[in-house]
């Protein structure tokens, strides 16, 4: 008979879970299991409200396994070492992102691709190695194995720097791997959300100029005078759209929500790169003639692997570069939901877990 | 007044042209420009038909000018230089493919990527910079800049070698574009056409083992015995997908007609690379999810640069590749268009100009 979240591990644990497909979330005990050889427990203090936890909270993509604790922006402290562990001691200060195990023997493994090994764990929803389902970071603590931890730079703040373990590493390994670092190209960031103003701060960083495309005209001015974008494009304008056209080497698309692609390719030059990053539930439309005629691409990727990540967080660290976040209580999470739904924040909610979290 | 195609230029010059949408095509009396210190003339021997020029003669881009005369893969033998030309002499094999006219002077054309230019100028139905109208290589003689020249080696089979200028420069240059030139790469050509049959041996050429991906199951035995394809995989038969998920490196997508990518994203291995080289008129359904989860691409190509080109040409002369092909005379152009509308050549039709042409005239 299967055993209950409770009983499933030795090591009691609390967190917040959603039951159904409602997405709304309430207090779940359930277990963690021992510290093994190669892991790690870690204390939550923080962690990051990643859309995708929406999405999962609500089943969105149809594979959600409930109870389901999310939360996959997770920084702490190390409370116990396994005895094989090397790179972490008691009260070091880590991060736990979107993956927590794989088969570390294929070619992506091998290649500190992880994240794309066909068999990787998912931090939370995901079966583990014992057939137990993972639960995420909306918890008092969490236990991994230490390949799949992240040492956390001091002086990046736990707090604002939780979504660069996600927000981050999502749009800094697109960035490397199709090449939009070049100083002085053009960088287009379509949706200004928790994706798209992380996108903003390490296109200046790589010494890009940096276009902001919304939909919304008043995100003009945070755009341009508090995050440091370059210029500001409506794209549900035709004229500006048009001026536009032609002129980006790069664009990184962050919208989740099924879009056009046909304007942002045509504002790519020729050999323009449109990488996407969100996962709308449906296909999007893709115009054949424009990749043909100006020798475009449009990429994917997700996430990256433990060296990039950590490479990411160093780069933050030495760039001052950390997210913008809104503090909030465990017990305010579903408020929080509601609002992220209407994109209503600037740019992504963190739980303070380790001061609010009670049973 | 307008002058008419006869009197536009001062040396006469015979074709065949579309004279509208019906895209039927007749002899066509016209003429061509006095050769400029930098011109190349040369008497066309042959000239390959492809698609695009089907699409063209039918108007199906919206795009043509009449009356048209078609012809990108143009091949023949030099007969006048300009006084400053200094690539080729007369009585040299040589050929133009796509473009005859760039800007010259912007970042493209600057990185010997003349095809790319935003005042590049089509070998057919565009405009040349003394606004007069570009006719093809369906016609006895052509002049194009000395820039626009190709150099044929004198070992290779002109007629064959003719539809490398469109075909062959479209699969080698995403070929290296985006590095699946390398030898142990999985590649897969969709679509076993003019494009198809010189991606696969492109594709091998580099050491690349190569699947030919098919909807007829018919093609199998040319794709393996003749043109030398590792495997075969017939994309209609379910179970032959499935086992062939995430094998292959890069795919070079020759269809031009509407079709489903969603399989041939599943074929890509991880950071794998979907290259279109036909262009389907309306968009085409992308499935994100496993485009992201495979760090995956689709990305598009169009022929390649001139300094490029030359070095297909090169490539394929030390390789032995050239094009499979059908030679007809020009009076069957029309006869081989609805073929080739059927996909009913293997896999390139040739017109055999030097000898066929004047006495159609």
């Amino acid at each position: 008979m299967a055993k209950s979240p409770e009983e499933e591990h030795p090591q009691k644990a609390f967190g917040w879970a959603a039951r159904d497909s409602s997405g709304v979330l309430s207090p779940f005990h359930f277990s963690r299991r021992e510290n093994g050889e190669e892991d790690v427990t870690i204390k939550i203090l923080y962690c990051g409200v990643c859309h995708s936890d929406l999405h999962i909270v609500k089943n969105d993509w149809g594979f959600t396994r409930f109870p389901v604790v999310p939360g996959h922006e997770i920084v702490g402290v190390v409370t116990k070492t396994g005895k094989n562990v090397k790179k972490f001691k008691v009260g070091d200060r880590v991060g736990v992102g979107v993956l927590v195990g794989s088969c570390k023997k294929c070619d992506s493994c091998q290649q500190d691709l992880e994240n794309y090994c066909p068999q990787v764990i998912f931090t939370y929803n995901s079966l583990y190695h014992d057939g137990t389902i993972t639960y995420g970071g909306y918890s008092d603590a969490v236990v991994v194995e230490e390949r799949y931890v992240l040492r956390f730079p001091d002086n990046l703040p736990p707090d604002a720097g939780a979504p660069l373990l996600c927000a981050g590493i999502t749009v800094y390994s697109p960035m490397k791997y199709y090449g939009m670092t070049e100083p002085g190209k053009h960088l287009g960031v379509a949706g200004l959300g928790g994706l798209g103003h992380v996108a903003v701060k390490f296109g200046k960083a790589f010494g890009l100029r940096v276009t902001v495309i919304s939909t919304s005209p008043k995100k003009e001015d945070e755009a341009i005078n508090r995050l440091g974008a370059d210029a500001f494009l409506v794209s549900s304008d035709p004229a500006k759209m048009k001026v536009a056209m032609g002129t980006m080497d790069y664009i990184i698309d962050t919208v989740s929500a099924v879009h056009a692609l046909a304007p942002l390719l045509g504002l790519l030059k020729l050999n323009g790169k449109l990488v996407t990053l969100g996962l709308p539930d449906k296909p999007l439309e893709l115009p054949i003639f424009p990749l043909v005629l100006g020798r475009k691409l449009v990429g994917g990727s997700d996430v990256g692997g433990m060296k990039e990540t950590q490479e990411m967080l160093d780069f933050c660290a030495e760039h001052g570069i950390t997210a913008d976040i809104e503090l909030i209580r465990m017990e305010n999470v579903n408020m929080a939901m509601e609002r992220l739904a209407k994109s209503d924040v600037r740019y992504r909610f963190v739980i303070d877990v380790a001061n609010s979290l009670s049973q | 007044m307008a002058k008419t195609p006869e009197e536009e230029h001062p040396i006469k010059a015979v074709g065949w042209a579309a004279r509208d949408s019906s895209g039927v095509l007749s002899p066509f009396k016209f003429s061509r420009r006095a050769t400029g210190e930098k011109d190349v003339r040369f008497r066309v021997l042959y000239c390959g038909i492809c698609h695009s020029d089907l699409h063209m003669v039918k108007n199906e881009w919206g795009t043509s000018i009449y009356p048209l005369v078609p012809g990108h893969e143009i091949v023949g033998e030099v007969t006048e230089v300009g006084s400053r030309v200094k690539k080729v002499k007369v009585g040299d094999k040589v050929g133009v493919g796509c473009v005859v006219g760039a800007c010259h002077s912007c970042e493209n054309c600057n990185n010997d990527l003349e095809v790319y230019c935003p005042k590049m100028i089509l070998s057919y139905g565009a405009c040349y910079y003394d606004g007069t109208v570009t006719y093809g290589g369906y016609s006895d003689t052509m002049v194009a800049d000395e820039r626009y020249i190709l150099r044929f080696p004198e070992n290779m089979p002109l007629d064959a070698a003719a539809p490398l200028l469109c075909a062959g420069i479209t699969v080698y240059s995403p070929l290296k574009y985006y590095g699946l030139a390398e030898p142990g790469k999985h590649i897969g050509v969709v679509g076993l056409g003019g494009l198809g049959h010189v991606g696969v041996k492109f594709a091998k050429a580099f050491g690349a083992k190569v699947t030919v991906i098919s909807t007829s199951s018919s093609k199998k035995d040319e794709a393996l015995e003749h043109l030398g394809a590792d495997s075969f995989l017939l994309s209609s038969n379910q179970e032959q997908l499935e086992a062939s998920l995430g094998t292959f490196d890069g795919i070079l997508d020759t269809v031009s007609a509407m079709h489903s990518i969603l399989p041939l994203i599943g074929l890509l291995k991880s950071h794998g690379k979907l290259v279109m080289l036909g262009a389907p008129e309306k968009p085409l359904e992308l499935p994100v999810f496993p485009l992201l989860m495979g760090r995956k691409m689709v990305a598009g190509s169009a022929t390649g640069g001139m300094k490029e080109i030359q070095e297909m040409i090169d490539f394929a002369a030390k390789h032995n590749i050239t094009a499979d092909i059908e030679v007809i005379p020009i009076d069957y152009v029309n006869k081989a268009m609805e073929r080739l509308a059927k996909g009913d050549v293997r896999y390139r039709f040739v017109i055999d100009i030097g000898n066929s042409l004047a006495s159609s005239n």
